[in-house]
Order: structure tokens, then C-alpha cells, then sequence
């Protein structure tokens, strides 16, 4: 079907028209991503007032808690000044808000440095420290889940299903100094701590993807149950292929397609869990940035912090559902 | 007692021989945290310089920290922190979580999308963030801990039950009670909650290995519990720092946080399988 037609779609209550050349599958999926778009306003909003209110919710006089109560007048006003705490509440959040539309987070109480260029600083890091946690859970939870779904109540699929709950209920500030003490002070294998080379890189990532390891694998083995079970599998085994080429071919491929969306959600999860995996190994991620924030109560530097892993949390939750839109053609706009 | 709906079979959990030990650490978490003064070798804030970062020893099973008071009193006594944040915060969300789902649910319309619109704002902030950013500035303290996690707490609740009420709203039992004339927050409390209590006991279950999780993680950032309450995630902050010289310090406080975590998702998981939950 070709030339331009109309279609409405009823999302959140408005009508929106969508001119497209041809109406297939698409049509859903454009409303699908137009739907996710416009949910994104609200949640963006709300993150921002949220972070906004954060030092507003601080007791007392934020200012007498940044600097301390013993700090001078004349300190106290400047920084009073600087963070516009005089000014009504309405103006003090549009100056916030048109201040982070602009990248503009404000001056580190400490450093003096703009919040931002802290925060890009250290960002790069953490996203090698996650992805690198991700690469880790994956090697491990689709082989495991795989083998335990094909060989469902063996030995193994009970061990390993075990050591998934095992993974999933393991502090990963308890994994970290565990890990260690084994292969850092005993054998010698890896540095205890910082960023000093691909090596260094090994202890944070088991101790961050382990939890999503777990996770993970016990979902790859939940997917591939199902998709085992279906007609379609029974008749290429009917065919005659061999197992292997069932297996990797005609399961593996559906079976991925809910995982693909764990893997996208628990991704943005992953940034919170950096937080403690980089204070565990002196990281130089965000994670330590933050803590380190708080610890010197450098409140304009936490907002920043927490605003970012929040922004970078649901553009990778939307990124994940517009492409599991496209991965899955199933998805339609209910 | 009124059998929950969904329940296959009473002995099953037994059967369920994970579950069987969930519910078996759980039960010895509690009496420790119930009866800690009794089971406590000595004083859990009894210092002995001497004795600093003493490895395991007749007297003191698990060593003595860096002030030489006994790690094994403190760890039985930092059950009582896990278990009373846990259940505090559970209770409370909760409540929060069924009242806000019920309102939601059954009301529909502008309610509901204002709740919709709340749940994602707060799920948009990553795992425990939100709750290190609320405790950073509120200041550390068990009770600030608490807030904190309430604050994202309810969410999982209340869409659980906004969920199940969306479903069962419109069954011919409520249709009924409703044509009878039963006002909205009877037939919530006498007709909708008792069916819809399964899910509920599963995630209060996945939900209290969580908080205590959370609190520990919070308490090892040095924003939660606060020396010398004897916790055991700020208990791993202070192994940390002596991890090379005294690593007992670390391993026991952390062993105590897992067994106690896998005990909840242990148990969950058989409740899950006894009380036939849909698998999300």
C-alpha cells in the first residue's frame, strides 16, 4: 500500500495523526516509539525536580552543613550566592532546570571546577567498568543457562541454578574484598585497586556482574524452557537436524529475545552497582565521584552525579524498548 | 484458617527442600535477633585494646575487631538492625504499596494515571540511588535509612496490587458485592485483598532479602547505622580498611549478610512455586 494515508492513535489520552508511506507493522511501531518519547517528559521532569529537591531537603541551613557551622560569614553568603538559596523556591527551579538544559551543573564546592567536567571526566570509566561487568555476565549466564534448560534436573542444572541464588544474594561489597584478598594479596594476579590497565579491569567486573550473572542465567535457562517446548523445535528435530544446530539455530534465537531486554534494563542497573564496586577498588568512575561527593559534602557535585546516572538510566531503558520493538515483531501497541 | 488462594498443596513447601532451608535461616535469624543478649558470648561494644584485630580463638570464635570487642556478638547482635530495618521497611511499603495500588486499581481515570506517572519517575532512578542520594542529605542514621528506602519501597507493592485489582475488578463476585451495595473500601478489604494475597507474600518475601541487602549496602557507605551500633554492613566498612592485616573482619559480617539474603530468595522462591505466582 502506497501514497500518504492517516492514521490516529490514542496515546495518553491525545490524538496524534502519523503520515506514513506505507502502513504495516510499522505503524504500531512508530506509535510504540512516539508513546515511549512522550512518556519520557514526565519521567525527566520528575527526575529533575527530584534532584532539585534534594538540597532543599537537607535539615537545617544547607549551607552551615556544607561549609560547616564554624566557617566564616562572609564564606557562607558567597556560596548562599552562588547556589541562589535566597532566591524563591520557583525561581531557584527554573534557574536549575535551564542551568542543565544548557549542561551547565554548577561550580564543585571543593574543586571550584564546573560539576560537569568532573562528572565527563570520570564517566568514560564507568561505562568501560559496566560493559565490561555485562561482557563478563554474558560469557557466563548463556552457556550456563543454555546447558541447564537442555539438561533440565541434572546436576548440573540444580548446581548451577543454586549458585545463581548464590550470585543474586551475594553483597558485591563482600564479593569485592573477597576476591581480593585471593587473587590480589595472595596470588598476586591482578592489582588491588585503580584503573591501571586492562588487568585492573578483571576484579571490578566479576565482582559488579555477578549479581547479573546470576540474573541472567537463570533467565537464559527460563526462555529456553519454553522455547524448547514449542512445535516448531519438535519438528526440526523430526527433520533430523542435529541437536547442536537446534539448539544454537531454532531456540537460541527466540530464547534471546526476552533476555535481550533483561540485558538492556539490568545495564542501567549496572551504573547503580558501579557506585559500590568503584568505592570497594578505587575506581575513577562516577560511582566513586558520587561518594566521595558525599563524604565532603559537596552537594552540587551529588546532584549532578545522581542526575546523570538517572538521565543515563532511562535513555538506556528507552534504547531497550524501542529495540526489543524492533527485535520482536510481536510487540504491537496494546 | 482461610487456605490462600492459589496453594497447591500445604507440605509442598516442605517438600521444597530450598525452601525448607530459607525458612530454617530465616527462623534462626529471627530467634538471634529475638534473643541476642542470651546468645551473645559477651558485650558487643566491651572494648579490649589488647585484643585489637585478633584472628578466631577460643574465646572469640569470629576474632575481635580493630577496638577488640567480639565479632561474634556483634554479628548477633546486627541481626537485630537487618531484621528491624527489614521488617520496618517492608511493613511500611507495603501498606503504603496496597493502599496506593487499591486506589488506583479500583478507581481507574485520573487516579491511576497520576500513579502510573509517580511509579515512573521513581523507578527511573537505578537500584539504590535514590536511596544514597535521600540519606546523603537527610544524614546518616537508621531511621533516615528507613525513609529512604520507603521512599522507592512501596512501588513494587502497589503495582502489584493496582495489577491484580485491574484484573479481578470486574469478576461476578465483586460485581455482586457491589450490586449489594458494598462501598468501594469494604469490597477492597473483604472481597480483592484476600485474593490477591499470593503475589503479595511472594514479593514481601523477595522484598525483605532486598532491604536488608539495601541497608547493609547503605550502612557500608557509612550512611546507615552509625558506631558503634553493631550493624553488618558497617561492620564490612571497618574490614575493609584492615582487609590485608585482619581479614576476619570482612569475611564473617559479609558471610552473615549472604546466608541471611539467600535464606529470603530461597524461600521465595518456593513460595513462589507453592503459591503457583506467575514467573515475571
Amino acid at each position: 500500500m502506497c501514497g500518504w494515508t492517516t492514521r490516529r492513535f490514542r496515546i495518553l489520552d491525545f490524538r496524534f495523526t502519523i503520515y506514513d508511506l506505507r502502513f504495516t507493522i510499522h505503524d504500531f511501531m512508530m506509535a510504540f516509539i512516539i508513546k515511549r518519547l512522550i512518556l519520557l517528559f514526565p519521567v525527566v521532569f520528575g527526575v529533575l525536580t527530584l534532584v532539585f529537591l534534594l538540597i532543599h531537603l537537607i535539615p537545617g541551613d544547607p549551607v552551615d552543613l556544607m561549609l560547616g557551622e564554624n566557617a566564616q560569614i562572609a564564606d557562607k553568603e558567597t556560596l548562599r550566592k552562588q547556589l541562589r538559596l535566597d532566591d524563591p523556591l520557583g525561581k531557584q527551579y527554573l534557574l536549575f532546570v535551564g542551568g542543565v538544559i544548557r549542561g551547565n551543573f554548577g561550580n564543585s564546592l571543593h574543586s571550584r571546577k564546573p560539576v560537569i567536567e568532573l562528572i565527563l571526566k570520570r564517566y568514560p570509566a564507568t561505562i568501560k567498568l559496566t560493559v565490561a561487568a555485562m561482557i563478563m555476565a554474558l560469557l557466563i549466564s548463556l552457556p550456563t543457562g543454555i546447558y541447564s534448560a537442555i539438561r533440565q534436573y541434572s546436576f548440573m542444572d540444580n548446581s548451577s541454578m543454586f549458585f545463581a541464588l548464590l550470585g543474586v544474594s551475594m553483597p558485591n561489597f563482600w564479593l569485592g574484598p573477597m576476591l581480593m584478598i585471593v587473587f590480589s594479596v595472595n596470588m598476586g594476579w591482578f592489582p588491588i585497586s585503580g584503573d591501571e590497565g586492562l588487568h585492573s579491569i578483571v576484579l571490578p567486573a566479576i565482582t559488579l556482574g555477578t549479581g547479573m550473572a546470576a540474573i541472567l542465567s537463570r533467565m537464559v535457562r527460563a526462555s529456553m524452557l519454553e522455547v524448547i517446548s514449542q512445535e516448531y523445535i519438535v519438528t526440526a528435530r523430526a527433520k533430523g537436524l542435529s541437536e547442536v544446530k537446534i539448539i544454537l539455530k531454532h531456540a537460541l534465537k527466540n530464547a534471546l529475545v526476552p533476555v535481550i531486554t533483561i540485558v538492556g534494563l539490568q545495564f542501567g542497573a549496572l551504573l547503580s552497582g558501579a557506585i559500590i564496586t568503584e568505592t570497594i577498588f578505587s575506581w575513577p568512575g562516577i560511582g566513586r565521584l558520587l561518594i566521595q561527593a558525599i563524604n565532603t559534602r559537596d552537594y552540587p557535585l551529588v546532584q549532578g552525579c545522581v542526575l546523570l546516572i538517572s538521565i543515563s538510566y532511562v535513555l538506556i531503558n528507552l534504547i531497550t524498548d524501542i529495540a526489543y520493538s524492533y527485535i520482536d515483531p510481536r510487540i504491537k501497541l496494546k | 484458617m482461610k487456605r490462600i488462594q492459589g496453594v497447591k498443596d500445604s507440605s509442598e513447601m516442605f517438600r521444597n527442600k530450598l525452601a525448607t532451608v530459607g525458612l530454617f535461616i530465616i527462623g534462626t535469624l529471627i530467634f538471634a535477633a529475638v534473643f541476642a543478649p542470651y546468645l551473645a558470648p559477651s558485650n558487643p561494644f566491651e572494648q579490649s585494646l589488647r585484643g585489637g584485630l585478633n584472628p578466631s580463638s577460643q574465646e572469640h570464635p569470629l576474632g575481635q575487631d580493630k577496638l577488640g570487642r567480639d565479632n561474634l556478638s556483634r554479628i548477633i547482635y546486627g541481626s537485630r538492625i537487618s531484621v528491624f530495618v527489614g521488617l520496618a521497611v517492608v511493613g511500611i511499603s507495603l501498606l503504603i504499596g496496597t493502599f496506593i495500588g487499591s486506589l488506583a486499581g479500583y478507581n481507574g481515570g485520573w487516579i491511576d494515571e497520576l500513579f502510573m506517572r509517580i511509579v515512573d519517575i521513581l523507578l527511573a532512578f537505578p537500584g539504590i540511588l535514590l536511596a544514597i542520594a535521600l540519606t546523603a542529605v537527610l544524614g546518616p542514621s537508621l531511621n533516615n535509612v528507613i525513609l529512604a528506602l520507603c521512599v522507592t519501597g512501596w512501588v513494587g507493592y502497589a503495582r502489584i496490587v493496582r495489577g491484580q485489582i485491574l484484573t479481578v475488578k470486574e469478576r461476578e463476585y465483586i460485581v455482586a458485592a457491589r450490586a449489594l451495595g458494598a462501598k468501594p473500601p469494604r469490597i477492597i478489604m473483604h472481597h480483592i485483598l484476600p485474593n490477591i494475597l499470593s503475589p503479595l507474600i511472594v514479593e514481601t518475601t523477595f522484598g525483605m532479602a532486598a532491604v536488608i541487602l539495601a541497608e547493609a549496602s547503605l550502612s557500608f557507605l557509612g550512611l546507615g547505622a552509625q558506631p558503634p551500633t553493631p550493624s553488618w554492613g558497617s561492620m564490612l566498612n571497618e574490614g575493609v580498611q584492615f582487609l590485608l592485616v585482619a581479614p576476619h573482619m570482612t569475611t564473617f559480617p559479609g558471610l552473615a549478610i549472604m546466608i541471611t539474603v539467600l535464606g529470603f530468595n530461597f524461600l521465595g522462591d518456593g513460595l513462589r512455586d507453592m503459591l503457583d505466582v506467575r514467573k515475571d
